[in-house]
């Protein structure tokens, strides 16, 4: 765990850390490291997860994993590790809604 | 060329779940599955369609895609075809490019990808109703202005949905050069069009593309006051109970426990109908024919036989219907990813979770369905394990063998011994596909978790038409099997248990002098050590061909046996003074992991490309059944005291 605060709106944190309902914004989608992670980060892409877009965490299921993630106006279920793969920004609580 | 090849081709292609198959349906008046969750379409089918001024055209349903950057074996097919990379097939004459009216931010991107390559394409706005409903100003011509392209509205799951784009292909055909003509923008992206390019560049351009893409799709929807993002919709509100760590649990087990309980307590008065009818049959016959061959091949091979099968179909059309709701609810993806811990424990993913769940309707669903895992490995495990489900043609072995030898009382408020039984079945199958997989993660060593990324659709109340046609289908399925192939294979048994002929003054019943009985003495040999008689070893044989077989092979090897007419028709009194507790007990647990019926052989065989794995597949569930059945026949004996 990093000592972060997530309201702090220049914080960046991988998605898998955001805290519950959470209003945030996409940043990047990086790959790690290796072939496979390109691939991976690339298919985040193509599913929506993209800069700018706007993302929150609706569940986390039992032992931490799977995440239940609304990106945009659909929903996916990722991984933690998936999630890993996006860098997000908190939208400051009170504060601009709608892009 | 033939004429029809000639006639023009439309596709529809979309993104997973934008309800392309049910448009397909309207099209064609086909009947094809459609369900609420990603990947339901995993194979391509054609269909014709006659417009009112009587022009033909070949209409294609394809498998969903995110991209046309394929990532498994049924997105593949999507984009070699769009492509025009499929051999023997020419590229569509139209792309009828499906999009959710409810979700343009995702679906327009495919739609913008599909635009540059060049290819006429008419966009179906589909689900406008859901859109009117939630308050979304979708506007076809202003959506049409904005893309340059041809716009119709569609509402796929109703009468008259496609009316819209019917008029257009008309339209279209009638003066091909004048409308829906494509803005040919730039080119396909780099891996479509083949270039060759290193990988990273490749790579690079591509992501370049989507995100290009993406900031496209914004300004229209910006342009249109469609980029508002919803903030708390009914889907949200019930997922925060059903994906809860907690509740959603236990939801999923009261639903999965209900549905059991549903199938044995709800089908009971329509089973004894039935019962009643085949047995009031047997009598007439037994007064309107002779005794003779003809008489018996009428009561025993055919009534007993395939009678005995029928009178199953209201406990399958039960659980159908409880299947087909879920399936058009949207529930499934949600249970899957309830359950993807528990699967990734045993090496496979919450994606392997719906082609099990097919599995337990019938196993050649479910093995198909595994195309839409993209992990090479998930795969070839969900295709192995998914014939331990208990699909819906084991049922009728199940439920006679319950219902014979296991007391109908309550255990509890509304909780019925035998439901509870069925279900316990049901689980250890579950178990028993978990425990083949752990074995097989542990003997091949586990890769690190493969990608989930499932798509979690928006909950709809199920559509009764759907359920409907659904339900029927299967009703049609099971009847014409009891009417072809159990009706065959009983009479084949009939004769093979008939003949030769005892002769006069045989000791035993005729039935042992028989082919069936000596071939059934010989198996019996193998089967003795696991509780099976044989009569049991013999009814096994047909059970290959088809599960259900089983229950009318007894009905007929038992019919045969029986001195009295009194019983004809009817199995379950028969083989409750044959067998022992025992004996029953250990034949269900041999159907729990019972060596696969062909079909489900051939499928495994097309899917992999090989024997190796259906081979595989009848060794290990051979090895599985015989000691399953070898344990509970001994374990029960002990604890029974029965010799």
């Amino acid at each position: 765990m990093r000592p972060t605060d997530p309201t702090a709106a220049d914080v960046t944190l991988g998605l898998e850390e955001l805290p519950l309902h959470t209003e945030a914004r996409i940043l990047a989608v990086e790959a790690r490291r290796g072939r496979e992670a390109v691939d991976l980060a690339e298919r985040l892409a193509e599913i929506g997860f993209l800069p700018g877009e706007r993302v929150r965490l609706l569940a986390r299921a039992l032992f931490g994993e799977p995440l239940a993630v609304r990106v945009g106006s659909d929903t996916f279920a990722l991984r933690r590790s998936e999630a890993a793969c996006v860098r997000v920004v908190p939208v400051a609580a009170a504060g601009r809604r709608g892009p | 060329m033939t004429a029809a090849a000639a006639d023009p081709l439309v596709a529809l292609v979309g993104n997973p779940n934008c309800g392309k198959t049910a448009l397909f349906n309207l099209l064609t008046g086909s009947r094809q599955k459609i369900a609420n969750y990603a990947g339901v379409t995993v194979e391509r089918k054609e269909g014709r369609l006659r417009t009112r001024s009587g022009r033909r055209l070949r209409v294609l349903d394809l498998p969903g895609a995110y991209s046309l950057r394929p990532r498994t074996p049924d997105e593949q097919i999507t984009c070699d075809f769009v492509l025009g990379r499929l051999p023997g097939e020419g590229r569509p004459d139209v792309v009828v490019a499906v999009v959710d009216a409810t979700n343009l931010r995702r679906h327009l991107r495919l739609v913008l990808a599909l635009r540059r390559l060049g290819q006429p394409v008419v966009v179906a706005l589909n689900m406008v109703d859901l859109a009117r409903r939630r308050g979304l100003p979708v506007n076809a011509s202003a959506l049409a202005a904005e893309l340059g392209l041809p716009v119709v509205e569609t509402v796929g799951i109703r009468a008259g949905g496609a009316a819209a784009l019917l008029d257009y292909l008309e339209r279209e055909h009638a003066a091909p050069a004048e409308a829906g003509a494509p803005v040919a923008e730039g080119a396909a992206s780099a891996r479509a069009r083949g270039a060759v390019l290193d990988e990273a560049a490749a790579v690079a351009a591509d992501m370049a593309a989507v995100a290009a893409e993406q900031h496209e799709v914004e300004r229209i929807l910006v342009r249109l006051g469609l980029d508002a993002v919803p903030a708390d919709t009914p889907s949200d509100r019930i997922d925060r109970v059903v994906l809860h760590p907690v509740a959603g649990p236990l939801v999923l087990a009261v639903v999965l426990f209900s549905m059991f309980q549903a199938v044995y307590a709800g089908a009971q008065p329509f089973m004894q109908a039935i019962t009643a009818a085949v047995a009031q049959l047997a009598q007439l016959v037994g007064v309107l024919l002779p005794a003779g061959p003809l008489q018996s091949l009428i009561v025993d091979g055919v009534l007993a036989g395939a009678g005995s099968v029928l009178v199953f179909l209201p406990q399958i059309v039960l659980l159908f219907a409880f299947i087909l709701a879920l399936e058009d609810s949207g529930y499934l993806p949600r249970a899957a990813f309830l359950l993807d811990r528990l699967m990734g424990g045993v090496g496979l993913s919450g994606r392997s979770f719906i082609p099990l769940l097919s599995s337990f309707a019938c196993a050649v669903p479910g093995i198909l369905a595994a195309r839409t895992i993209p992990a090479a490995r998930d795969r070839f495990v969900t295709i192995l394990i998914a014939p331990l489900m208990t699909c819906s043609a084991r049922l009728p072995v199940y439920a006679l063998l319950i219902g014979t030898f296991v007391p109908a009382r309550s255990v509890g408020p509304g909780i019925g011994l035998q439901g509870l039984v069925l279900f316990a079945l049901y689980v250890a199958g579950v178990g028993g596909a978990f425990a083949v997989a752990w074995l097989l993660k542990a003997l091949r060593g586990g890769p690190a978790l493969q990608p989930l990324q499932m798509e979690l659709p928006t909950y709809h109340v199920p559509s009764l038409r759907n359920l409907a046609i659904g339900l029927w289908q299967r009703i049609e399925v099971f009847v014409r099997r009891v009417g072809t192939i159990i009706l065959a294979l009983m009479v084949v048994l009939w004769f093979l248990s008939s003949f030769p002929a005892a002769p006069a003054g045989y000791p035993g019943p005729a039935i042992e002098y028989s082919l069936a009985g000596r071939l059934g003495a010989l198996l019996a040999v193998l089967f003795r050590p696991i509780g099976f008689n044989w009569q049991i070893s013999i009814a096994l044989v047909p059970g290959i061909a088809a599960r259900e077989v089983v229950v009318g092979a007894l009905g007929t090897v038992y019919s045969l046996s029986a001195t009295g007419r009194d019983v004809a028709g009817q199995v379950a009194p028969l083989i409750a003074r044959a067998w022992t507790l025992p004996t029953a007990y250990a034949l269900l647990a041999w159907y729990v992991f019972a060596p696969q019926c062909l079909s489900t052989l051939v499928a495994a065989r097309r899917e992999t490309a090989s024997w190796r794995t259906p081979a595989l597949m009848v060794g290990y569930q051979f090895a599985l059944a015989y000691v399953a059945a070898g344990i509970t026949y001994h374990a029960s004996r002990a604890l029974l005291g029965v010799p």
